[in-house]
């Protein structure tokens, strides 16, 4: 488990200001709530096998005692890096964007279960949207109870959602909760 | 003529059925009919009713009844005489009807009839019934050699084999008094071992096993608990949700549920459900996790605080960690360790799923845990062992009745107690808010439950304190020939049929310090209680024995010691004092040593030749 390079640090931060915008400085600056040291420290981000974690600064601190071979996991997973260098978030990052999302999208009751498993979203299906969400903004999408379903990318801004049909898609799907059943082995 | 006795019949048919109950007979129909037909015209014209009751009166006692019975007729069982006479020479015995229309009477006497083929039938049933109750409380045989012969060829008669496991059960509840000669209660319960065994489904090991366990008529009620399912249950994650607002959004889901129980805030048993619950979008949001009742209870009794380090030894699939970070609130560190690397994911899955924040995720043998983590690190460790799972048998799980052996509960056993071991060295003891460890199995076996607690708290500087769970029965201080620590008691032990979750065993440790008895103290103790009493037996032992004893008893002894190293009180050990301590006095008064023995012969030797040149010279000496 190493700290991320600055090409990393740049990709990352990349993908989550698409969804949090200014609010990135809360996921970077937050005073940590684990570990058990009193004063508490910061969050931080490592890399290990391919996968980004999320995790405070004790929590790191105590697991390097943990051979890289037998670590599996730090604090929370976000993302992995693919192959040819890209970094791709993954659903186990939807309660820290939930928590910190600029862009929001509600989904009608009838539309959570074809979200949930991998569609996009269309407009016959959209509850509600944040006001100033542009075409390619990240956005992260509710169900109307406000439980967090999943986030994608928005194909149109809110204006162009008002005026198209009932069959266009409005957000492209990226992650969704419904893959801890079906992609368990893959995340 | 039809339609005159159709309209006959339906004025009387009731009180032709209650009158033919009574009646005996119905065989000379016919005879009857002919004989009635003939008055017929005209006994219907005094009053088609009352002749067949003064027939009735002529039998006596039935008349009255029969008063009772028919209220609101007209007719008065005294009669006419002047009927009784008219009619009394034909059928007066049979008490039947006569003299009624022809028509009325046969569809009558043929109603009659059958109503009294029914009751005779009814009667004789009744009879046999009683007759068949009567022998079967009375006595119940064990089938003989032959009988089971017979049985063994035919496939297995399953209501047969209830009917007589319920009986044995029945006859050793009242040994003394049902018993039958000459059998003795091995025989009973071998048979109903056999019964068992072919009526549920159980090989010999586990049968024995439950037999050893329990009184006959809760060893159905297990087994009977066993071949049901237990309710299937949800633990709300408090992280995300509160588990009234939980209820009612499942509740609007379609699933049908309620608390799970007073002991637990958080649990919610599902009685049935349209929708899966295993994919509404509450539980892919993390605000609940499917976990059976059971596993409640460790993560309840290792009572987790804030802010401190725990670890879970046997994490997957991380129903028992994510509990832990609830209450504790995302605080502190667990370390949620996993042997097999298949399962880790499924551990990882539910962690991020829930929302757990503060974990690391490891994939170690929970036997190197205290070398990667540092011996005395950590505040609380919680050690779900891996276990034969023989509490867990279910209609689903049904290749646990005849999968398991001896050697898997002794390999289990040991897996465990090395575990347990691992478990103690992680542990801080002087931990401020801390210093617990807790033990569970889903097992009900007594070599993998108190068997274990009581080594580990021989090897270690432990306690057991209270679980902190008020309901579940305490576990076992002895168990057929074996002795453990008093303490136990405070173990508790959970069934299906008393609690309605799956078989389940739960100890808390408490740490007291941080050293490691020396290995060979047990020993010792052993050897320190014989010399004492040696010591006693001094004045006995004054007897002449053979060198060879000595060695042969005292090797005896060792392995005596070996076998019981456990406190082993009562008669037995001091009967084997006796003997060993003659060993050991012997041993005392100490054989000289090798060297010694030597010595002494070189010097007898050379005396010897001192001797024998003396004399030779003496004798040259003389000649010369």
């Amino acid at each position: 488990m190493r700290p991320l390079d600055e090409k990393e640090t740049a990709a990352v931060f990349e993908k989550l200001f698409k969804f949090t915008g200014p609010n990135l400085k809360h996921i970077v600056d937050r005073p940590a709530v684990e570990g058990p040291d009193d004063p508490p420290g910061r969050y931080c981000f490592r890399l290990h096998k391919n996968r980004v974690y999320y995790a405070s600064e004790s929590l790191v601190r105590r697991s390097t005692n943990v051979s890289r071979g037998r670590l599996a996991g730090v604090g929370t997973c976000i993302g992995k890096f693919t192959h040819h260098g890209a970094f791709r978030l993954t659903v186990q990052a939807l309660d820290l964007l939930a928590a910190h999302a600029r862009h929001k999208v509600w989904l009608k009751p009838t539309a959570e279960m074809s979200f949930l498993y991998g569609n996009s979203v269309v407009k016959s299906g959209l509850g509600r949207i944040t006001d100033s969400v542009k075409s390619g903004d990240g956005v992260v999408i509710f169900s109307m109870t406000d439980v967090p379903l999943g986030f994608g990318v928005a194909a149109r801004s809110t204006q162009d959602c008002r005026k198209a049909h009932a069959d266009a898609i409005v957000v492209n799907h990226q992650a969704d909760a419904g893959e801890y059943l079906r992609n368990e082995a893959e995340l | 003529m039809a339609a005159q006795k159709q309209h006959v019949a339906a004025k009387s048919p009731k009180p032709n059925s209650k009158r033919n109950k009574k009646m005996p007979q119905g065989k000379d129909e016919e005879e009857r009919d002919f004989v009635s037909s003939k008055s017929s015209q005209e006994v219907e014209s005094l009053d088609g009713d009352s002749n067949p009751e003064d027939e009735e009166e002529e039998n006596g006692s039935q008349a009255s009844d029969l008063e009772d019975e028919q209220p609101g007729s007209d007719v008065s069982s005294d009669g006419d005489p002047f009927t009784d006479d008219f009619l009394g020479g034909s059928d007066s015995e049979e008490g039947e009807e006569s003299g009624s229309e022809s028509d009325e009477s046969d569809l009558e006497a043929k109603s009659k009839a059958i109503d009294e083929a029914r009751a005779r039938a009814e009667a004789e049933a009744e009879e046999e019934l009683r007759l068949n109750i009567k022998e079967e409380s009375d006595e119940f045989r064990l089938p003989t050699k032959e009988e089971l012969e017979e049985e063994a060829r035919q496939p297995p008669n399953l209501p047969n084999l209830q009917r007589r496991i319920k009986e044995i059960v029945r006859v050793l509840t009242n040994f003394k008094t049902l018993r039958q000669e000459g059998a003795s209660r091995k025989n009973y319960i071998g048979q109903l071992k056999a019964d068992i065994m072919s009526y549920y489904g159980y090989n010999e090991f586990l049968t024995d096993a439950f037999i050893e366990m329990f009184p006959a008529v809760e060893l159905i009620e297990l087994l009977e608990a066993f071949e049901k399912n237990r309710p299937e249950c949800l633990r709300t994650n408090t992280l995300k949700t509160r588990r009234r607002d939980l209820a009612g959004v499942l509740i609007n889901r379609g699933v049908n549920l309620d608390p799970i129980g007073k002991w637990s805030k958080v649990g919610l048993v599902v009685y049935e459900s349209q929708v899966p619950t295993g994919a509404t979008p509450e539980y892919l949001a993390g605000h609940y996790m499917k976990q059976a009742a059971n596993s409640f209870l460790p993560v309840m009794a290792l009572a987790p605080q804030e802010k401190e380090r725990i670890v879970d030894m046997a994490a997957a699939p991380g129903g028992k960690t994510t509990y832990i970070a609830a209450l504790v609130k995302n605080t502190g560190i667990i370390y949620a360790n996993e042997y097999k690397e298949a399962r880790v994911k499924s551990l990882l899955a539910n962690i991020h799923r829930m929302g757990v924040t503060n974990t690391v995720v490891c994939n170690y043998d929970g036997k190197e845990l205290p070398k990667v983590l540092g011996l005395n690190s950590v505040d609380r460790v919680l050690l779900d062992a891996p276990c034969t799972g023989i509490g867990t048998i279910c209609p689903d799980q049904q290749s646990i009745k005849t999968s398991k052996s001896t050697e898997d509960v002794q390999n289990c056993a040991f897996l465990q107690k090395q575990l347990i071991l691992a478990a103690i060295d992680l542990v801080d003891a002087n931990s401020k808010s801390g210093g617990y460890i807790v033990y569970s199995t889903c097992s009900m076996m007594v070599p993998e439950n108190e068997a274990v607690i009581d080594y580990a708290l021989k090897k270690r500087d432990v306690k057991l304190v209270p679980c902190g769970l008020d309901f579940g029965r305490p576990g076992f201080i002895r168990f057929r020939e074996q002795r453990f620590h008093p303490s136990l008691e405070k173990t508790r032990r959970f069934y299906p049929h008393v609690n309605n979750m799956e078989g389940f065993f739960v100890a808390k440790l408490k740490k007291l310090s941080n050293s490691k008895p020396a290995a060979s103290e047990a020993p010792k103790t052993l050897e320190k209680t014989e010399e004492a009493a040696v010591i006693d037996d001094n004045k006995d032992v004054q007897k002449d024995v053979p060198n060879g004893k000595p060695e042969q008893l005292k090797v005896s002894k060792k392995d005596k010691g070996k076998k019981k190293s456990g406190p082993k009180r009562g008669t037995p050990k001091e009967g084997n004092v006796s003997p060993s301590s003659k060993a050991k006095l012997r041993k005392k008064r100490k054989f000289p040593s090798k060297e010694e023995i030597s010595q002494a012969r070189e010097e007898k030797r050379k005396a010897l030749k001192k001797r024998k040149v003396g004399g030779a010279m003496e004798e040259q000496g003389r000649t010369t």
